[in-house]
């Protein structure tokens, strides 16, 4: 079992004939993932590996049964890509661009008030479920199917911890890397609940950065409401304060979003917050024996 | 990207927001001239341009009581430098002055807007202590802070307006005037890609004016694509010249205190890795993410900046190789050290996609570098290199 996306998610990718996007449809079609299709407005009715490409979100749809997206399309339209896809009515959105106006996504979180789709990213490696579905564009070899699972705010930071389990011989249910811009569509809190109630995740590894208060949310809620057990990371206890940090959501803003103050807050949840990111994995496996 | 308060003055005055009368200044005679027009009863303010807050305090914003005294005051400015609590003990050169009419201030008051993240919404903040910095107010009494989260489908209501008028106190004579100042604001915002637009203080005057006495805006990098008017606003002087270098490239650079220079794919992995470095006893000496493909010409100019920082006694390249291979990055990591040439110990941890044929390569290179297996060690690694060097 997993969260998110399984062997039965019928995926679309938007911006499918440009480099990322058909660079990335390859990797997935390898790993097994069904791409049902593709949409690049004005270049329906072509093939790219011998999946079909439309016009629109809707027709895709329509013709594919596709159930799930996957989004290349640049920064400036992004949000217009999202919002088609979020009409067309699709189950779930992951939003891989970089870049995306902050305020745009403003407008695209007042959109998706009240419409069942769930969007993933901006800004995010995407979503994986070891040896059935790959959205997005994290190395899927690292990845073994197994029973814990990853939520994090980095790409490359993430690899390394699933790096680390799996070398370990920890498996993973599914891994969500929600993105690291400032205005998301999902927040830990959103998968953390999701893991808590798939029952073939036995734990999780929760990857969080300055900026913003995701974490101290998170924190709230596993003590609340979780009975698995989580191990947490806090990157950027050296950054300095003001600066953006590569994300844009990733900045300590008027001595707020600090590293520190969200490792005490998780502590203070009774989660297990490793100081240092090679630990990740050790600790996983300590509390899993 | 900050832009300076003159400029932020002018882009509030194209959305009707009353600001002072006032121009800037590069020299003392035209601190003269923009005073003798401005002044208003023989009184004007000059206030040195830089991207800091805590100007006034540190001896930046001074009156004059004529021409002559903004003159001289414009003359003592302009070339020092301005250290604020922000700016570091090393300060800013100040290289422009504003100069503004004077006025005469009744009340101080603050107002600002922000995108608050976990509402996904912007919120218009509104406080009666003007002139203190809202994050005080914040932690000290947040009741005295009035919020108004704005629902972008209809934009910022005049009835949101009101509440805030009313709640800070402001009788109805100003009812109108201060409508129309924050629906002002909040147009600013949303049309600049703003990420901060924040009035402090917001003056009302002995003769019943709402003016921005100061005016603080930054700007979302990534709306600047559809605002080249504000684009052109950038002052590189007020920028590293490290970072503007790595821009270019396609990198992302910011310079710390330490002496162990990080070369990372991934933000957050770049991040992790001085954390790390620090956790082993050694300091940062920046951060760099050359993004998750890093080609050999980004690896190369990624060098040249780290290099280019004379306290750097030891470089870490941490790359986790995804879709890019570590062989195809061990190459560009080879090559780029043969162009750039490095004169201090280089630890490289490699992992990933084709990890012991990037390791063979690095090896078979005749290049003195130290690989290492795992974070862990590769700290531990450049820690000590970084070490060793200072103590020759």
């Amino acid at each position: 079992m997993s969260i998110l996306v399984n062997k039965d998610t019928r995926v679309i990718c938007q911006g499918i004939t440009g480099s990322h996007g058909a660079f990335h449809t390859k990797q997935a079609v390898e790993y097994g993932t069904k791409v049902v299709g593709g949409v690049t407005p004005g270049k329906g009715g072509t093939t790219l590996d011998g999946i079909p490409v439309f016009n629109t979100v809707e027709e895709a749809v329509r013709k594919t049964g596709a159930n799930a997206s996957v989004i290349f399309v640049p920064a400036p339209f992004a949000a217009d890509a999202i919002m088609e896809a979020v009409d067309a009515g699709l189950d779930l959105v992951v939003c891989i661009t970089e870049g995306i106006p902050v305020l745009d996504m403003v407008k695209v979180k007042r959109f998706m008030e009240g419409k069942k789709t769930r969007l993933i990213g901006p800004n995010c490696p995407g979503v994986i479920t070891p040896g059935e579905c790959k959205i997005g564009i994290m190395p899927g070899y690292i990845h073994t199917p197994g029973k814990v699972g990853v939520v994090s705010r980095s790409g490359t930071l993430t690899y390394e911890a699933v790096h680390q389990l799996s070398s370990l011989g920890l498996g993973q249910s599914t891994c969500v890397g929600i993105g690291g811009d400032p205005v998301n569509g999902t927040t830990f809190v959103d998968v953390l609940e999701l893991f808590e109630k798939d029952p073939d995740t036995e734990a999780v590894v929760m990857i969080g950065e300055i900026g913003g208060t995701a974490e101290e949310e998170a924190a709230e809620f596993i003590k609340r409401e979780m009975k698995k057990p989580v191990v947490a990371f806090v990157a950027g206890m050296t950054a300095p304060k003001g600066k953006r940090m590569g994300h844009a959501g990733a900045i300590i803003s008027g001595g707020k979003g600090t590293a520190q103050e969200k490792i005490e807050a998780l502590e203070g949840a009774g989660i297990r917050v490793v100081k240092s990111p090679a630990e990740i994995g050790r600790t996983m496996k300590e509390i899993l024996s | 990207m900050n832009i300076h308060e003159y400029q932020a003055k002018e882009i509030l005055k194209r959305y009707g927001v009353d600001v002072p009368e006032g121009r800037v200044a590069f020299t003392p005679d035209e601190a003269y001239e923009i005073a003798k027009e401005v002044a208003r009863d023989g009184v004007c303010v000059v206030k040195a341009q830089i991207h800091a807050g805590g100007r006034g305090k540190a001896g930046g914003v001074r009156l004059a009581r004529s021409p002559e005294e903004a003159r001289d005051i414009a003359k003592a400015l302009l070339g020092s430098r301005l250290v604020t609590h922000q700016t570091g003990p090393e300060g800013k050169e100040v290289k422009k002055v504003l100069v503004e009419e004077g006025c005469g201030i009744e009340r101080e008051l603050y107002l600002g807007l922000v995108v608050e993240r976990s509402r996904s919404r912007v919120v218009v903040m509104a406080s009666e202590e003007g002139g203190v910095e809202i994050e005080e107010v914040a932690a000290r009494s947040p009741e005295k802070i009035l919020k108004e989260y704005v629902d972008p489908a209809v934009g910022f209501m005049p009835f949101q307006a009101r509440r805030i008028t009313f709640g800070l106190g402001l009788g109805k004579e100003l009812m109108g005037k201060a409508v129309r100042f924050m629906d002002g604001l909040y147009r600013a915002f949303v049309e600049s890609d703003a990420s901060l637009v924040e009035v402090n203080p917001l003056v009302v005057t002995n003769d019943g004016r709402l003016i921005a006495l100061d005016a603080k805006i930054s700007i979302d990098d990534n709306g600047l694509f559809r605002h080249k008017d504000i684009e052109y606003m950038r002052d590189l002087d007020e920028e590293d010249p490290k970072e503007i270098e790595a821009a270019r490239n396609g990198l992302s650079y910011i310079s710390l205190d330490g002496n162990i220079g990080c070369m990372v794919n991934g933000a957050g992995l770049a991040m992790a890795t001085m954390d790390i470095i620090k956790l082993y006893g050694g300091e940062p000496a920046n951060f760099l993410d050359v993004g998750g493909g890093a080609s050999r010409e980004q690896v190369t100019a990624a060098f040249k900046i780290l290099l280019s920082d004379e306290k750097v006694k030891a470089v870490l390249v941490n790359i986790f190789g995804g879709i890019m291979k570590c062989d195809v990055i061990a190459e560009g990591i080879v090559e780029a050290v043969k162009e750039v040439g490095i004169g201090v110990p280089l630890v490289v941890r490699l992992e990933g996609t084709n990890v012991e044929r990037g390791k063979a390569i690095l090896e078979g290179s005749g290049l003195n570098i130290i690989t290492a297996s795992g974070m862990a060690d590769a700290a531990q690694k450049v820690v000590k290199a970084a070490k060793g060097v200072m103590e020759l």
